[in-house]
């Protein structure tokens, strides 16, 4: 490679390896990686958990030695020089290191008089830093009484107090709500546009990545692709199409459908109400259509004859058509994040889907679509044929064959105050059985504190707290038996082992003797915990923690499973994964409370709770909400209904 | 319509009597308990250096204590300026030497340079034999000794001085007898009870059985809730049906019988490393210090549960510790404390703890004997552990 332009970074045959003290192994994070990152751009690191981005950064900013190669930044070489190289760089690390017991300005200064800024360079670098993060009415308040998004905004803040060539973020909008994160996108668009800093940043966020100049996608220690946004999104050319489920059945459902006719289906997600998806071969579409034509009769009867068979089952056998029953596709223009799935697709050289645990086949048929398969409804004429049948009879969804239920939890007039700060105000909703309720939200806008309420963590200022039909006021020891919870930290205990873990929260649920054995072995198999069982959860990676968090919550069979921010800082692999085992949960009748940044992700819910400070600013499914925030993506629709309910405030 | 295999744990099964239900009911409470109590003494056991730091250290510091803490003096360095010259003084000086308490480190010669030699603690004291000693003996006069002490070290230096007097006294009645004098009127004869011989050792070994467990099981509840606050698995464990009655006993359990381990160990090394022979009996002495480790536990646990952090636990802890030891009674006596402070005693379950040990072992004290102590420490228990219990949820974030 010889370019003529300028490099920021160059990485030639980088190798590094980690020796895993406790596991008693080596594990490489990168290997032969040769990069080169012009000047002046702004370039993002994307890959699964566990790519290598952050050893990356760290190997660029001179904090750790590669093992082989070299690492040129600004043209000096880091190994040799890596203080001369510190000098003219900043690195923001994922946990940035504030000092949450010193004020907002106090931090400024800390970290300038560590780097050493002269004081009259001071005062117009703060001032510029303090109007661009908008914290200007915040310096004297402690950065520990900071929201996640301002506590971001201000590492940067500090990690800009002298003006570097070269910035590194580490994911810098992990657990930052929308409004933050584009607050946090427009300061380093403005940095690079202004200032021709050159930023590397990695992130779990493909529409983050979406936005830079350049995108290095990484995967187990190597990079397997490297170009603009636009140079990668041509790949997934071809198989990307959008179609809309039939009324009244949750865009999840379809997406599962798809999902598991894995030998034609590469990925499919529900997007504004509809639902996206990437078939394996290019024009698969097409191809299928005509499938169907052809043998659709004979399809149709066996289908109605196996009753027993799930839907799962006819489409990602040997069928070889996408299991649409006659829903019309379109087709649309490829994301990025659809070209991240194609290519670590086929560097896996195995399908995605194959890989996860089919639960919903796991667990034989969703209950509601085997017991309403007889009551077909005639109007839904254009679904009732193909081999796809049986879609219909999912629409009859939860939540219409149950709304004469008791709701699973209500919630009446709540109100929770800190002294004279009103966290939660006069809040007043439901949720039904089987249902999967999204709590949203900014930074600081009281839906922990909701949640926390819910999970009977917290007791009420005032109001009513139903949950599984019991008073929480009353009988707490009761409601927390009936639900599950998975914090938003990893909150096993690490130290022990996976089955320890297990076996403690079974007893702590009340199961003893057989029953625990046979419920701990039905979660390990569930969530394939089997490789790990005996060893320490404490080592677990991220994956794996969290569905041991979730087998252990829902050990005791919950009627009600409350979910954290389950998927911070998860990347889209993962992120899938998990909203698969979800889905397959409310379709067993699981309710499923779950609080989220990824407005992406309120897509799978079927109703969602927008809330600002401590306010219900918008309660329904993805569509009314949308529809709330006018045209365009969920994303648009939470900023716009925010900053109106905000603006109105002020007025 | 219901995907569930199982009743729900709570829901009674079927349609069973109200005794069956309550049969139930403890049966949940005790499997609930007993996960809870096998979890905590995972998490204490399973790491080897913390399972070596739990006996290891109790081990090393009761035989420090047993070898190093002793005010018991021997070869007590002293000088002498002996301006007699006499018969009868070098008799004084041979009775000092042969008690095998004092070693002569020198003589001196002018009265200049005793202070050198106490200022360079050659010498814990300077004897001055008068000129006069023989003559004024012989004449039927009382002679004074002079005697310089170095009482930076107040224990040491009385000691010296009570067992000096001692020889002193053995000395003028063989003086008396051999002038053909009578027998004094009055003689002193001590009998020391319960420590015959008057050991430190007696009096520190059987203080340690109480007092060193309760450093490290305070350290660990302390430590306990903290942790789990800190790693976020506080809120796992209280979304659980565990009820805080069970999370403090789970909590306390483990820690009580870890405390009581480790006083077991240093008993252990008191009757058969030391031999210090044990007078009570077992059932009292174990009465005694599970109430005490009780006491100490509940005081670890509100500590606990106050804490936001491991580090915060931590300085509580110590900033406990300190007069705990202090106003303990473990090396001064309570006695002769302040009023305000003896006062302050009384909240202080060391106290009470090394008072149980010390008299059932040396005094062999019976049930009725301790009571004051088992009445005070139950107090102590039964006021801390329900306030830790209702903290675990009620402390406010």
């Amino acid at each position: 490679m010889s370019s003529p332009a300028p490099a920021v970074l160059r990485c030639e045959r980088v190798r590094r390896t980690f020796w895993l003290a406790e596991a008693r192994h080596r594990v490489i994070a990168l290997v032969d990686i040769n990069l080169q990152i012009a000047r002046g751009s702004l370039t993002a690191l994307v890959g699964p958990d566990g790519a290598g981005k952050t050893t990356l950064l760290r190997l660029a900013a001179g904090l750790l030695q590669p093992d082989a190669g070299s690492i040129e930044v600004l043209g000096i070489d880091v190994v040799r020089e890596p203080q001369s190289v510190q000098d003219r760089i900043s690195y923001m690390p994922q946990r940035f290191g504030l000092y949450e017991d010193l004020s907002v300005q106090e931090n400024l200064d800390l970290y300038a008089d560590l780097h050493g800024i002269a004081r009259e360079v001071r005062v117009p670098r703060y001032a510029r830093l303090l109007e661009m993060t908008d914290l200007n009415k915040f310096t004297t308040r402690l950065a520990g009484q900071l929201s996640g998004g301002m506590k971001q905004k201000l590492g940067l803040a500090c990690t800009l107090v002298r003006s570097p060539e070269l910035l590194l973020l580490d994911e810098p909008t992990v657990g930052v709500d929308p409004l933050s994160r584009r607050e946090l996108w427009q300061i380093i668009a403005q940095l690079v546009e202004e200032e021709h800093l050159s930023v590397i940043v990695s992130t779990a966020y493909l529409d983050e990545a979406e936005r830079c100049a350049e995108v290095v996608l990484l995967r187990a220690g190597r990079i397997l692709a490297n170009g603009p946004p636009v140079s990668l999104r041509a790949q997934a050319a071809g198989r990307c199409y959008r179609v809309t489920p039939p009324p009244g059945v949750p865009a999840r459902q379809l997406q599962t459908r798809l999902l598991d006719a894995h030998d034609l289906v590469l990925d499919a997600v529900p997007q504004s109400g509809e639902v996206w998806f990437m078939t394996r071969a290019e024009g698969a579409v097409a191809a299928a259509e005509s499938g169907r034509e052809h043998g659709r009769s004979k399809e149709a009867d066996e289908s109605n004859a196996a009753s027993g068979a799930g839907a799962a089952n006819a489409a990602g056998g040997t069928s070889n058509r996408l299991p649409l029953g006659g829903l019309t596709v379109h087709e649309r223009a490829p994301r990025l994040e659809d070209a991240f799935m194609l290519l670590i697709d086929r560097d896996e050289g195995v399908s995605q889907a194959s890989h996860l645990p089919a639960l919903s086949r796991d667990r034989g048929n969703p209950p509601q679509a085997a017991a309403l398969r007889g009551s077909r409804e005639p109007h839904s004429h254009e679904l009732s044929h193909g081999p796809s049948g049986d879609l219909n009879t999912a629409r009859a969804d939860p939540m219409n064959a149950r709304s004469e239920e008791a709701p699973v939890i209500e919630v009446h007039d709540l109100v929770r105050r800190f002294g004279d700060f009103v966290a939660v105000a006069n809040t007043t909703f439901s949720v039904r059985r089987g249902e999967v309720f999204g709590l949203l939200g900014p930074n600081g806008a009281g839906k922990t504190t909701t949640f926390r309420m819910l999970c009977g963590l917290l007791p009420a200022t005032s109001g009513s707290l139903r949950v599984a039909g019991v008073d929480l006021r009353h009988a707490r020891a009761e409601a927390r038996a009936r639900i599950g919870y998975v914090a938003q930290k990893f909150a096993l205990y690490g130290n022990l082992s996976v089955r320890e873990n297990l076996r403690f929260f079974a007893g702590a649920y009340g199961l003893s003797g057989e029953q625990s054995r046979e419920r701990i072995d039905t979660v390990v198999e569930q969530f394939g915990l089997a490789a790990v069982v005996s060893g320490p959860s404490g080592l677990l990676a991220g994956g794996y923690r969290q569905r041991l968090a979730m087998a252990a919550a829902l050990l005791h069979e919950p009627q009600i499973l409350f979910l954290d921010e389950p998927t911070s800082g998860a990347d889209p692999l993962a992120r899938r994964e998990f909203w698969r085992r979800i889905t397959a949960l409310a379709q067993a009748g699981t309710t499923v409370v779950i609080t989220t940044h990824f407005m992406e992700e309120a897509e799978y819910c079927d109703r969602i709770l927008i809330q600002d400070a401590g306010e219900v600013l918008a309660l329904g499914t993805p569509q009314e909400v949308r529809s709330l925030g006018g045209q365009g993506d969920m994303d648009g629709a939470f900023i716009h209904i925010v900053e109106q309910a905000r603006g109105g405030r002020a007025a | 319509m219901n995907p569930r295999e199982f009743p729900l744990p709570d829901e009674p099964r079927g349609r069973s009597s109200a005794l069956i239900d309550h049969l139930e009911g403890a049966r949940l409470f005790f499997v609930r308990l007993a996960a809870l109590i096998r979890k905590e003494a995972l998490a204490i056991l399973a790491d080897r250096s913390s399972r070596t730091i739990l006996f290891l250290p109790v081990l090393m510091q009761s035989l420090l204590f047993g070898y190093a803490a002793t005010y018991d003096l021997s070869h007590v360095p002293y000088a002498v300026m002996d301006q007699s010259h006499s018969a009868l003084s070098v008799r004084l000086l041979a009775h000092l030497d042969g008690t095998g308490f004092f070693r002569r480190v020198t003589d001196v010669e002018a009265e200049s340079d005793i202070a050198p030699v106490i200022d360079s603690q050659r010498a814990l004291m300077v004897i001055t034999v008068p000129r006069r000693f023989e003559q004024g003996l012989a004449a039927g006069e009382s002679v004074p000794l002079q005697v310089i002490l170095d009482a930076r070290n107040s224990t040491t230096a009385s000691t010296a001085l009570a067992h000096l007097a001692a020889v002193v006294g053995d000395f003028n009645q063989e003086l008396a007898r051999s002038q053909g004098a009578r027998q004094p009127a009055l003689s002193l004869e001590t009998r020391a009870w319960f420590n015959p011989n008057r050991e430190t050792r007696w009096n520190f070994m059987p203080a340690l059985i109480a007092s060193l467990s309760m450093l490290q099981t305070l350290l660990l509840t302390a430590l306990s809730v903290a942790r789990e606050r800190e790693q976020g698995t506080f809120d796992q464990l209280l979304v659980t049906p565990l009820s805080p009655v069970q999370i403090m006993l789970g909590k306390s359990l483990p820690p009580v019988m870890i405390g009581l381990i480790q006083s077991t160990l240093v008993f252990l090394i008191t009757v058969y490393w030391f031999q210090i022979p044990f007078a009570g009996t077992l059932p009292v002495l174990y009465a005694g210090l599970t109430a005490f480790v009780l006491a100490g536990v509940g005081i670890g646990l509100v500590v606990s549960a106050l804490a936001a952090t491991m580090q915060q636990a931590m300085l509580y802890t110590f900033v406990l510790l300190m007069p705990m030891m202090l106003l303990s009674g473990l090396s001064t006596p309570i006695s002769s404390m302040p009023e305000i402070l003896q006062t302050a005693t009384l909240i202080n379950p060391l106290r009470y703890g090394i008072d149980v040990a010390r008299r059932v072992y040396l005094e062999g004290a019976g049930f009725g004997d301790i009571a004051g102590d088992l009445l005070p420490l139950l107090v102590i228990a039964l006021l801390t552990l329900p306030m830790a219990a209702w903290l675990f949820r009620h402390r406010l974030a």
